[in-house]
């Protein structure tokens, strides 16, 4: 919800891309030189311009770490690098009683896993149906499905706040301002998303094992839970990684919905934060923002081949 | 010539029936009580809703046909529910005038402006009032009661009658006798205790201010118990009443209003319509207003652009910049590539709360870090062509890591022939690239530049915590520079001072007109339909 992926698109990324071991790919490289010229030498300037795009990258990234190390806390003392060196703006933000960053992280924490956990599951059984089931409506049905796609819910939104303030008079537990409301809007799309994907990786496991296993006498049921969803965890990981990003940093639904400074998650409780003053409480937004940035980006730095694999595999059959 | 032996028959083991069948327990257990608070409720249509939900899950689960559904029914409930109902919803609310002061029902408004009318009768009687809650209920959602206190007639004992205080509990419902056992009383005659209640202190209620002003316990006809202090009830009169037959309402003083575009509007079309209008049916006027009412329409004219303009310069920016560096590390003779590639993913991994939050610190004029590095003194969230050119630039460091990573997939998926046969036929470096490696690209990444384009179509975080959809003009308070049409729906449904819910479901059916359009060509071009077995 909050970035591009490659799951939106049927036929995704017909290529390969290697995990971090690059040193094994086909010479590529080599072909730049035609026959009889003498080969460029050295690679210094690629290294040269490589270091050019990293001070790209990285200098917000330093620029929230100043930040969140810099004792004064304002914006308008931060400094491009740190300067000082001091633990004062995460002591703030964790003593704050008007901003509950535990509380906001907590809640992060249970939409997220929660959602990611039964978006996968729902997901990796659609694709079973898909992939595994021969039933009529089935082509329809997927064409149906990746064109709901295209019609998030965001989208909806006027009517989700229009419903779900319906449904709070009458169900409060899940209406608006619950965790448990936002987490049933995210799911709605659960099925759609990523069954391209999903759908991609189950046709590539061999429908041979599946008859065996039905000649053994085991069950639909037996075979999804015991063999099929084994094969597939591959995929069930990537997909598991793109929901949870996702969700995570999701932020106009969950904007709608939060109200109360207990119940927000991480991002609508650190805009609250920043919104309550921009310059004063600056410091302890970085604060708050670098622990809230490390569940993604230790996601993505350790599983980054398997989520690129993922992609890879699912859309070429 | 005998078959050989099938393996031992694979037999469900009990514990896994009984865990099926706990769990198609627990649902329907769970939907009896959710309809139970339905009912309770009122909501007839969630009543409808749960019962179906019910039916399905024992129909599917309980029977061993139907195997396809069993692996498709929760997403469906869910996808029905949650994705396809609001879309709907939001077509029909887009032909409505629902907003603020027109959210109730016809019926609805009429009561409350009825009951806002309601002043004291004359000699009226007068009840010290305190303002109570069920036991053990949260202050902010608990349904309110009135335990109201009145002397009682002289030498009147009875159960409802402490020191000549005769009690009452009212409730929406009316006014009954409350039993004085437990009940504590206040030095000034109100309650300050009773059984099952929790009598909410000034502060306490004060928290309820709106809902405490607008209780009327109904009595006899149209008299009603309201608050008139935070300690004192009155018995009031309507003074402002329907005529069914004429569909109008009449006040004390006489003045007529009558039905007009869900508002009671003054007859003689002089002063003001009561405040309270109601929720109709307005045909086409939200999506007309769009583009007659000149501030509206210049306003969309202007978003609309911006709207193709900001995803194609996005979309191209960083794919640019994000090729190129493919480009760059497309060497092996090139080390670290690993940590250089971890490193540059980083701005695509910060959640945009963080990453556009910090970005509109660095753009800060006065003391942010684009101006003080760079020396310039621009206003960037100031001006709007400023704001606009900080939008792309920080979509351009937020969106070139993912083009980099699919760029990187795409070109080692080029066979190294093709080059090879390039160079052969005497093409140079920059011939090949041109001419072999970047059509073949292209091909490749084509689909995710559309699938980008859609996404930034509809970016509403990256505006919204930016540039917040601003600056603004002095003229026009409702349409930023660097609006979105769902930055702009936004502000329209929920942020303005008054908010119209049904122009912006107007605005999001736009929104969808408009991908629907985008995701067809998308479709078209990518050849990925055929491949469906």
């Amino acid at each position: 919800m909050s970035q591009p992926t490659a799951a939106g698109v049927p036929g995704a990324v017909p290529a390969e891309v290697p995990g971090p071991a690059v040193g094994t790919v086909p010479d590529t490289g080599t072909v730049r030189v035609p026959p009889g010229q003498k080969p460029r030498t050295g690679v210094w300037w690629r290294h040269a311009l490589a270091v050019l795009a990293l001070v790209w990258a990285l200098f917000p990234v330093l620029f929230i770490l100043s930040a969140a190390l810099n004792p004064a806390g304002t914006l308008n003392s931060a400094s491009p690098v740190p300067t000082a060196f001091s633990f004062d703006n995460f002591s703030d933000l964790f003593a704050s009683q008007t901003f509950p960053f535990w509380s906001w992280f907590r809640n992060s924490l249970v939409v997220a896993g929660l959602g990611t956990v039964f978006q996968v599951f729902i997901g990796a059984a659609a694709a079973f149906a898909f992939s595994r089931l021969r039933w009529r409506g089935r082509r329809p049905g997927l064409m149906a499905l990746l064109l709901s796609q295209m019609f998030p819910a965001l989208l909806a939104f006027p009517a989700l706040y229009l419903m779900f303030l319906k449904i709070g008079d009458v169900l409060p537990a899940i209406g608006l301002n619950t965790l448990w409301g936002l987490l049933l809007v995210y799911l709605g799309g659960a099925m759609g998303a990523n069954v391209w994907l999903l759908k991609g990786y189950f046709d590539t496991i061999p429908k041979e094992l599946d008859e065996a296993a039905k000649m053994d006498g085991a069950s639909h049921a037996r075979i999804f839970f015991t063999m099929t969803l084994r094969l597939v965890a591959p995929i069930l990981a990537t997909v598991g990684i793109l929901a949870f990003v996702a969700l995570w940093g999701e932020f106009l639904l969950a904007s709608i919905f939060l109200l109360d400074q207990e119940r927000r998650t991480l991002g609508v409780g650190l805009y609250s934060l920043n919104l309550a003053d921009r310059n004063k409480y600056f410091g302890m937004f970085c604060a708050g923002a670098l622990i809230a940035s490390l569940p993604p980006v230790v996601v993505y730095l350790t599983l980054q081949k398997q989520l690129i694999g993922g992609l890879t595999q699912g859309s070429v059959k | 010539m005998s078959q050989a032996p099938v393996g031992q028959p694979v037999a469900t083991p009990p514990w896994v029936l009984a865990v099926k069948w706990l769990l198609i327990a627990l649902t329907l257990a769970a939907c009896t009580y959710l309809a139970w608070l339905a009912v309770e409720g009122g909501s007839w249509l969630i009543v409808t809703v749960v019962a179906f939900l019910a039916m399905s899950v024992l129909v599917v689960y309980s029977t061993r046909r139907g195997i396809t559904m069993k692996y498709l029914l929760p997403g469906l409930i869910l996808l029905a529910l949650f994705q396809v109902w609001p879309i709907a919803y939001t077509v029909a609310t887009a032909f409505t005038n629902y907003g603020d002061g027109h959210s109730l029902s016809k019926e609805e408004a009429i009561e409350a402006i009825q009951a806002q009318s309601v002043r004291p009768a004359p000699d009226s009687a007068r009840y010290g009032m305190s303002v109570a809650i069920p036991e053990g209920e949260e202050i902010a959602t608990a349904e309110l009661s009135f335990l109201l206190t009145r002397p009682a007639q002289e030498g009147a004992t009875g159960e409802h009658v402490v020191d000549g205080q005769e009690l009452f509990v009212g409730t929406l419902e009316g006014l009954e006798p409350l039993p004085v056992e437990g009940v504590t009383l206040r030095g000034n005659g109100t309650i300050g205790a009773a059984p099952g209640y929790r009598v909410l202190t000034l502060v306490e209620a004060n928290e309820r201010a709106q809902d405490v002003s607008a209780f009327a316990v109904p009595v006899d006809g149209d008299l009603g118990i309201k608050a008139a202090t935070g300690t004192q009830a009155f018995v009031g009169r309507a003074t402002t009443t329907y005529n069914p037959d004429a569909d109008t309402m009449t006040t004390l003083e006489g003045t007529v209003y009558v039905a007009r575009d869900g508002n009671f509007v003054p007859q003689d079309g002089q002063g003001p319509a009561l405040p309270t209008g109601w929720t109709e049916n307005v045909g086409l006027d939200n999506f007309s207003s769009i583009f007659t009412d000149s501030t509206l329409r210049n306003g969309f004219v202007k978003i609309f652009v911006w709207n193709l303009v900001f995803p194609l310069l996005s979309v191209g920016s960083t794919f640019l910049l994000g090729m190129l560096l493919a480009l760059l590390f497309n060497d092996p003779r090139l080390r670290g590539k690993g940590i250089y590639r971890s490193l540059l993913i980083l701005p695509y991994a910060l959640p945009i709360f963080v990453t556009a939050i910090v970005w509109a610190a660095m753009f800060n004029q006065d003391f942010g870090m684009i101006n003080e590095v760079t020396g310039l003194n621009i206003d960037w969230l100031g001006d709007p062509w400023a704001a606009r050119a900080a939008v792309l630039i920080t979509n351009l460091w937020l969106g070139f890591p993912y083009m980099f990573l699919i760029c990187t997939g795409a070109l080692q998926s080029i066979p190294t022939d093709v080059r090879e046969a390039a160079s052969v036929d005497g093409a140079g470096p920059f011939r090949t690239l041109w001419s072999v490696v970047m059509p073949l690209l292209l091909v490749a990444v084509g689909p995710l530049l559309v699938a980008s384009f859609a996404f930034n179509f509809n970016n509403f975080g990256l505006i919204y915590l930016l540039t917040g959809g601003g600056p603004f003009d002095a003229t026009n308070s409702q349409v930023g520079n660097t609006d979105l049409l769902i930055t702009f729906a936004y502000r329209l449904a929920l942020e303005s001072g008054t908010p119209n819910i049904g122009l912006a479901s107007a605005v999001s059916i736009i929104i969808f007109l408009l991908v629907g359009a985008l995701s067809y060509v998308g479709f078209r071009q990518s050849k990925a339909l055929e491949e469906v077995n």
